[in-house]
């Protein structure tokens, strides 16, 4: 089968006053992919995703989007073309009820009226295992699921890609082995793209992994391939 | 009952009641009343820049004074009737508006803060310096031959009432209506936390424009009503006191719901009205209500109400 580039990144680089935060990534993302961005802290993961959406502009290099140059475009034009994103810090609206969190991120997509994106909330919420709490304010979550409700956010956008930026952390084991089912359930319909420290999540949910590390990819490859990698191990999974 | 049921319901109750007061009420506190409700559209429209979209302006006496001069210019020097001088009054605030907005969204916090107090400063000192067409502080009076519409008589009390109670009848229901559609809950969305808004792809920037120029359009077409209801437009409405009023209003009677405006314009113009016959320190006590409220009802008593009874008061 010959496989779609969703998102393909060229010479992306981000400098802070001199520091090179990300220095000439090349980047493939073929469509229907899970894809894992690994490295350490300080790697420059959320900055180069940060681009990829573009909450952060580059300082050089390009992004390519489903065909077409999305460089210049604003961070909620790229998300209109089809990408969804997650924060790394929580970032769900606290004052506002479960259901109208969802509800602002289907209302993006959907334009036919109320009822389906009433509908659509509902789907999502019965996704996430939320639907009990709908009506409750989103602040008052426990942290794990304001975790959900994030993804559910993201979900109702019906992305074409999905960018999660350390979706696991904070969450107890218990969350997490849920999150890596939907995960898989998800890779059915969306490409994803996930920053993840949690090695374990990694391995049961990425076909492909890169690492990044002092800006720079340092390998790409399966998951076999990377737990193999002697350059990795010394940088990042730590030597065995 | 549905939310929109109710919501409905409660709009529609409101301005029964306020049609009924007209007829229970002395003719000083229908003509209090009148005045009230022409600086309610104000507050509302104010409540939709600061209440729901989550910007603070200091400078919305421009906005007012737009549509106050918009109408009082084209009568006295145009020669305009008041219908169409109405209009020109709106469509200044429009145009004004969206000038403004354009250039002041460039900045957000406190430094939208600043360069509307001083785009409005800017106003005061025009209308001061085009003192030969505007009459600068003394301002100018609009005869009563001119304010009349369609041989209804405005300056007369009963029909001034209702003139009044039907333009904030249809910018209450209006704002109502607004809160409700995607576009409203969306100004929430800026309002709560306007980064997510925008990385759950929604134009912010397009977003608080379209807010500025529906709350300055608002915010002039009480100034047009005011000009015309009370026949007269002077520089005083355009100083810095008349940007301040409509932010305490909707902070006393609740941020961020349709009904606040009315109450904290009510309660503040009562509580100066009636302090004021007491002591000339009447600002005082305004100041010592606005302190408690802060303390004790922070979101204001429309927020408190939604808080304690009416989840569901939008």
């Amino acid at each position: 089968m010959a496989t779609v580039t969703l998102l393909s990144a060229k010479g992306l680089s981000k400098n802070y006053a001199g520091l090179k935060a990300v220095s000439n990534v090349d980047f493939e993302l073929p469509q229907g992919q899970v894809r894992a961005l690994i490295g350490p802290n300080g790697a420059g993961k959320t900055t180069f995703v940060g681009m990829l959406s573009g909450r952060i502009e580059s300082s050089e290099g390009s992004v390519v989007f489903d065909g077409r140059d999305i460089t210049a475009l604003p961070a909620h034009k790229r998300m209109a073309m089809g990408m969804a994103y997650t924060f790394q810090i929580t970032s769900v609206f606290s004052n506002l009820s479960v259901h109208e969190n969802v509800a602002l991120a289907a209302r993006r997509v959907i334009n036919d009226g109320r009822a389906a994106v009433n509908e659509c909330v509902a789907r999502v919420l019965e996704k996430v295992n939320l639907t009990d709490r709908a009506t409750q304010i989103a602040g008052d979550l426990s942290y794990g699921h304001q975790r959900l409700l994030e993804i559910g956010m993201g979900l109702a956008q019906s992305p074409r890609l999905f960018i999660l930026d350390e979706p696991t952390q904070g969450l107890a084991e218990s969350e997490i082995d849920d999150f890596i089912e939907l995960i898989a359930e998800l890779s059915q319909q969306t490409t994803i793209l996930l920053i993840e420290h949690n090695m374990d999540v990694v391995m049961r949910t990425a076909h492909y992994i890169t690492v990044l590390n002092f800006g720079e990819v340092l390998a790409n490859g399966t998951p076999d391939d990377i737990r193999a990698n002697e350059a990795v191990q010394a940088a990042y999974l730590g030597t065995k | 009952m549905s939310t929109s049921l109710k919501s409905f319901l409660l709009h529609v109750f409101v301005l029964c009641l306020l049609a009924v007061l007209y007829f229970v009420v002395s003719e000083y506190h229908s003509g209090n009343l009148a005045r009230i409700l022409v600086m309610a559209v104000y507050a509302m429209g104010y409540n939709v820049l600061f209440g729901y979209t989550g910007l603070l302006s200091l400078g919305h006496a421009l906005f007012f004074a737009s549509g106050m001069y918009g109408l009082g210019l084209s009568i006295e020097h145009l020669g305009l009737s008041a219908a169409p001088a109405l209009v020109v009054g709106f469509i200044s605030a429009f145009i004004v508006a969206a000038v403004i907005g354009f250039l002041a969204l460039r900045t957000s916090g406190v430094a939208f803060m600043i360069v509307t107090l001083m785009f409005a400063q800017a106003g005061y000192l025009t209308i001061l310096l085009a003192g030969k067409y505007t009459r600068g502080d003394e301002g100018f009076v609009i005869q009563q031959g001119d304010r009349v519409i369609a041989g209804i008589d405005l300056s007369q009390a009963d029909n001034r009432y209702f003139a009044a109670l039907l333009l904030f009848g249809v910018c209450f229901l209006f704002i109502a209506w607004l809160v409700q559609t995607r576009f409203g809950k969306t100004l929430v969305a800026i309002r709560e936390n306007p980064e997510r808004a925008r990385m759950l792809g929604y134009d912010i920037q397009r977003h608080k424009l379209l807010a500025v120029i529906i709350s300055g359009t608002l915010a002039g077409a009480a100034g047009a009503a005011y000009a015309l209801l009370f026949g007269y437009a002077g520089a005083t409405f355009s100083t810095v006191q008349y940007s301040i009023y409509p932010l305490l209003w909707v902070l006393l009677g609740g941020a961020g719901t349709t009904i606040g405006p009315l109450i904290g314009t009510v309660f503040m113009t009562y509580l100066i009205d009636i302090s004021s016959e007491y002591t000339s320190a009447y600002m005082l006590i305004a100041g010592l209500a606005l302190i408690l409220l802060t303390l004790f009802a922070p979101h204001g008593f429309a927020g408190l109400i939604r808080k304690k009874l009416f989840s569901w008061l939008p």
